[in-house]
């Protein structure tokens, strides 16, 4: 009883990230994501769990506008971060892409050096003085927990790196340019078991400054790192709960199917 | 007849017929060396033709190659890339951009007499640029461009889509994602294309014989003043090519050792675009190790 209240009260406390309002998205004909409306607390790890072709990483991928890059596709409803509409056509996508980090599920480290891997995006984004951006590449590469094997290379190739480094790489190189929100789409299963705890290590300690959303196959993971989960089906939202209490007691059949290996 | 040995006769005949052509390749870039080296000599690369007495050189039809093939890569560069990047990145799929990729396509395709005669039209006569290197550098640009075009469009589509999306991501705009991820990896495949469009721009002849000409005025080599008509620099000049010295000394040449001489400049020829081929391959081989290479 205790407990419950106690939740309840930090519950209101956190802020809303982001917000998603009757999100649909079409691939032609497709609709592939029905009228989601979803809100992510920031400072939280969100994970979207649900079977191959459910709609959670295109769901994911419509939060930064990825999607445009997918010709075909269609995208109506409202995503609501610090009160702008990330989906209106009139926003300016490319300012607000630096609002929302992004990592994939194979590392893809730009072909340059890790040093400029890191200070790409804050070079762009106007910052030039040499001493700033060696603080911004220590501190990103800090906070991914890769800087102690960085440091004494970093003008090497970010391709010398074995898979699991160029994931945290690539969570610095989202990280150098302070966004509010790290979007993850399934940012372990390409790695092996070593780098992929490392990786879960590091969801855990981001979320201190961080909104996470994370797409995963990986139902211990959703378990291990989400404090809050999603499960998605054939487009839709099934349900959407605190990820203890998903895993224990679910709502919706269907989630219990799920979750307890009958299908996916 | 089994499996077996219908495989074994259909190797056979496609080895035969690799074999043919590698032969004939050989033999007649064989012959051609073959009968060209021996006249080779600086004094032969660096003199002036004699229109009438032996030991005539090629030094202006081979400095006008260079230099025409100079004009025609920095219109055909700029122009090139940004045609290539606009049809990749930026023109949206659909009927349009299927007609613009069918009019390069038929473009690269014209047959290259069409092109000196297009550029005999337009380019010497309509906007009376006469017959001179300019003229034959916009020929040749007509000529090339397709290539040029096609080889950025194959250059960026090859750049994995997580790299420009890793660059949007991070909320830069969509040129600087261009220009500064996508072009770098790109650059091995476009670079490579470019100097082998090069080697095709050097032997050109017959879009050149209306176009820049098939004489060379008496170019005065100390004098570097592109204004001056004696300059080599000048693009304003008639220039007659090494392809098309080999052509006219063939079909009209009055010198002595003619034959010689036309046998010399194909293989200096020859080899130049063997040398650009080469070059080619190594950059191409360097830039890729360069921007992929874990160093």
């Amino acid at each position: 009883m205790e407990n419950a209240t106690l939740e309840r009260v930090s519950e209101t406390n956190l802020d809303i990230a982001l917000s998603v309002k009757n999100l649909n998205v079409f691939y032609g004909e497709k609709h592939a994501v029905k009228d989601i409306s979803l809100d992510f607390a920031g400072k939280q790890v969100t994970a979207l769990i649900g079977p191959s072709g459910c709609g959670k990483s295109t769901f994911l991928r419509s939060l930064n506008r990825m999607n445009d890059l997918v010709d075909g596709a269609k995208i109506t409803g409202d995503i609501w971060i610090e009160g702008e509409n990330i989906n209106d056509s009139k926003t300016d996508v490319v300012l607000l892409r630096q609002k929302i980090g992004m990592v994939w599920q194979r590392p893809n480290p730009f072909h340059k050096s890790i040093y400029d891997n890191i200070a790409f995006g804050p070079r762009y984004h106007g910052i030039k003085d040499k001493k700033k951006l060696d603080q911004i590449v220590e501190e990103s590469l800090t906070k991914a927990a890769i800087w102690n094997e960085t440091k004494d290379r970093l003008h090497k190739s970010a391709l010398s790196l074995s898979g699991g480094q160029q994931q945290r790489l690539c969570i610095a190189r989202s990280i150098a340019v302070n966004p509010q929100i790290i979007l993850m789409d399934e940012p372990a299963s390409a790695l092996d078991p070593v780098s992929s705890s490392k990786i879960e290590e590091l969801i855990t300690e981001l979320k201190e400054e961080y909104c996470i959303v994370i797409v995963t196959h990986n139902m211990q993971q959703a378990a291990r790192v989400s404090d809050k989960t999603a499960f998605f089906l054939m487009g839709e939202l099934v349900e959407f709960e605190d990820t203890p209490l998903m895993f224990t007691n679910p709502n919706d059949q269907r989630t219990t199917d799920y979750i307890s290996g009958r299908f996916g | 007849m089994n499996a077996k040995t219908a495989d074994k006769i259909a190797t056979t005949v496609i080895i035969a017929i690799a074999s043919i052509i590698v032969l004939i390749m050989a033999g007649l870039l064989g012959f051609i060396l073959f009968r060209g080296v021996g006249h080779i000599s600086f004094h032969f690369l660096t003199s002036a033709p004699q229109s009438i007495n032996a030991g005539g050189g090629i030094g202006p039809q081979l400095f006008n190659s260079l230099f025409l093939l100079f004009l025609t890569m920095i219109i055909t560069i700029p122009l090139g890339l940004g045609a290539g990047i606009y049809m990749s990145q930026y023109a949206k799929p659909g009927k349009v951009t299927n007609f613009i990729r069918l009019i390069v396509e038929v473009l690269s395709s014209f047959p290259s007499i069409v092109v000196g005669l297009f550029g005999l039209l337009v380019f010497v006569n309509m906007f009376d640029f006469g017959f001179s290197l300019f003229s034959g550098a916009l020929a040749l640009t007509v000529f090339n461009l397709p290539l040029m075009v096609r080889i950025t469009e194959q250059g960026l589509a090859g750049v994995p889509l997580p790299q420009k999306e890793a660059s949007l991501a991070l909320g830069l705009s969509k040129w600087k994602t261009i220009k500064s991820v996508m072009l770098p990896i790109a650059m091995p495949t476009i670079l490579t294309g470019t100097i082998l469009s090069a080697g095709r721009v050097f032997g050109e002849a017959a879009a050149l014989l209306f176009t820049a000409g098939m004489s060379s005025p008496r170019l005065d080599f100390s004098d570097w003043n592109p204004l001056n008509p004696t300059s080599p620099l000048n693009p304003f000049r008639p220039a007659e090519t090494l392809a098309v010295h080999i052509w006219k000394i063939n079909a009209e040449g009055l010198a002595l050792d003619a034959a010689e001489i036309a046998a010399g400049a194909s293989a200096v020829l020859i080899i130049t675009v063997l040398l650009f081929n080469v070059c080619a391959r190594l950059l191409g081989k360097w830039l890729h190790r360069k921007f992929t290479a874990g160093k």
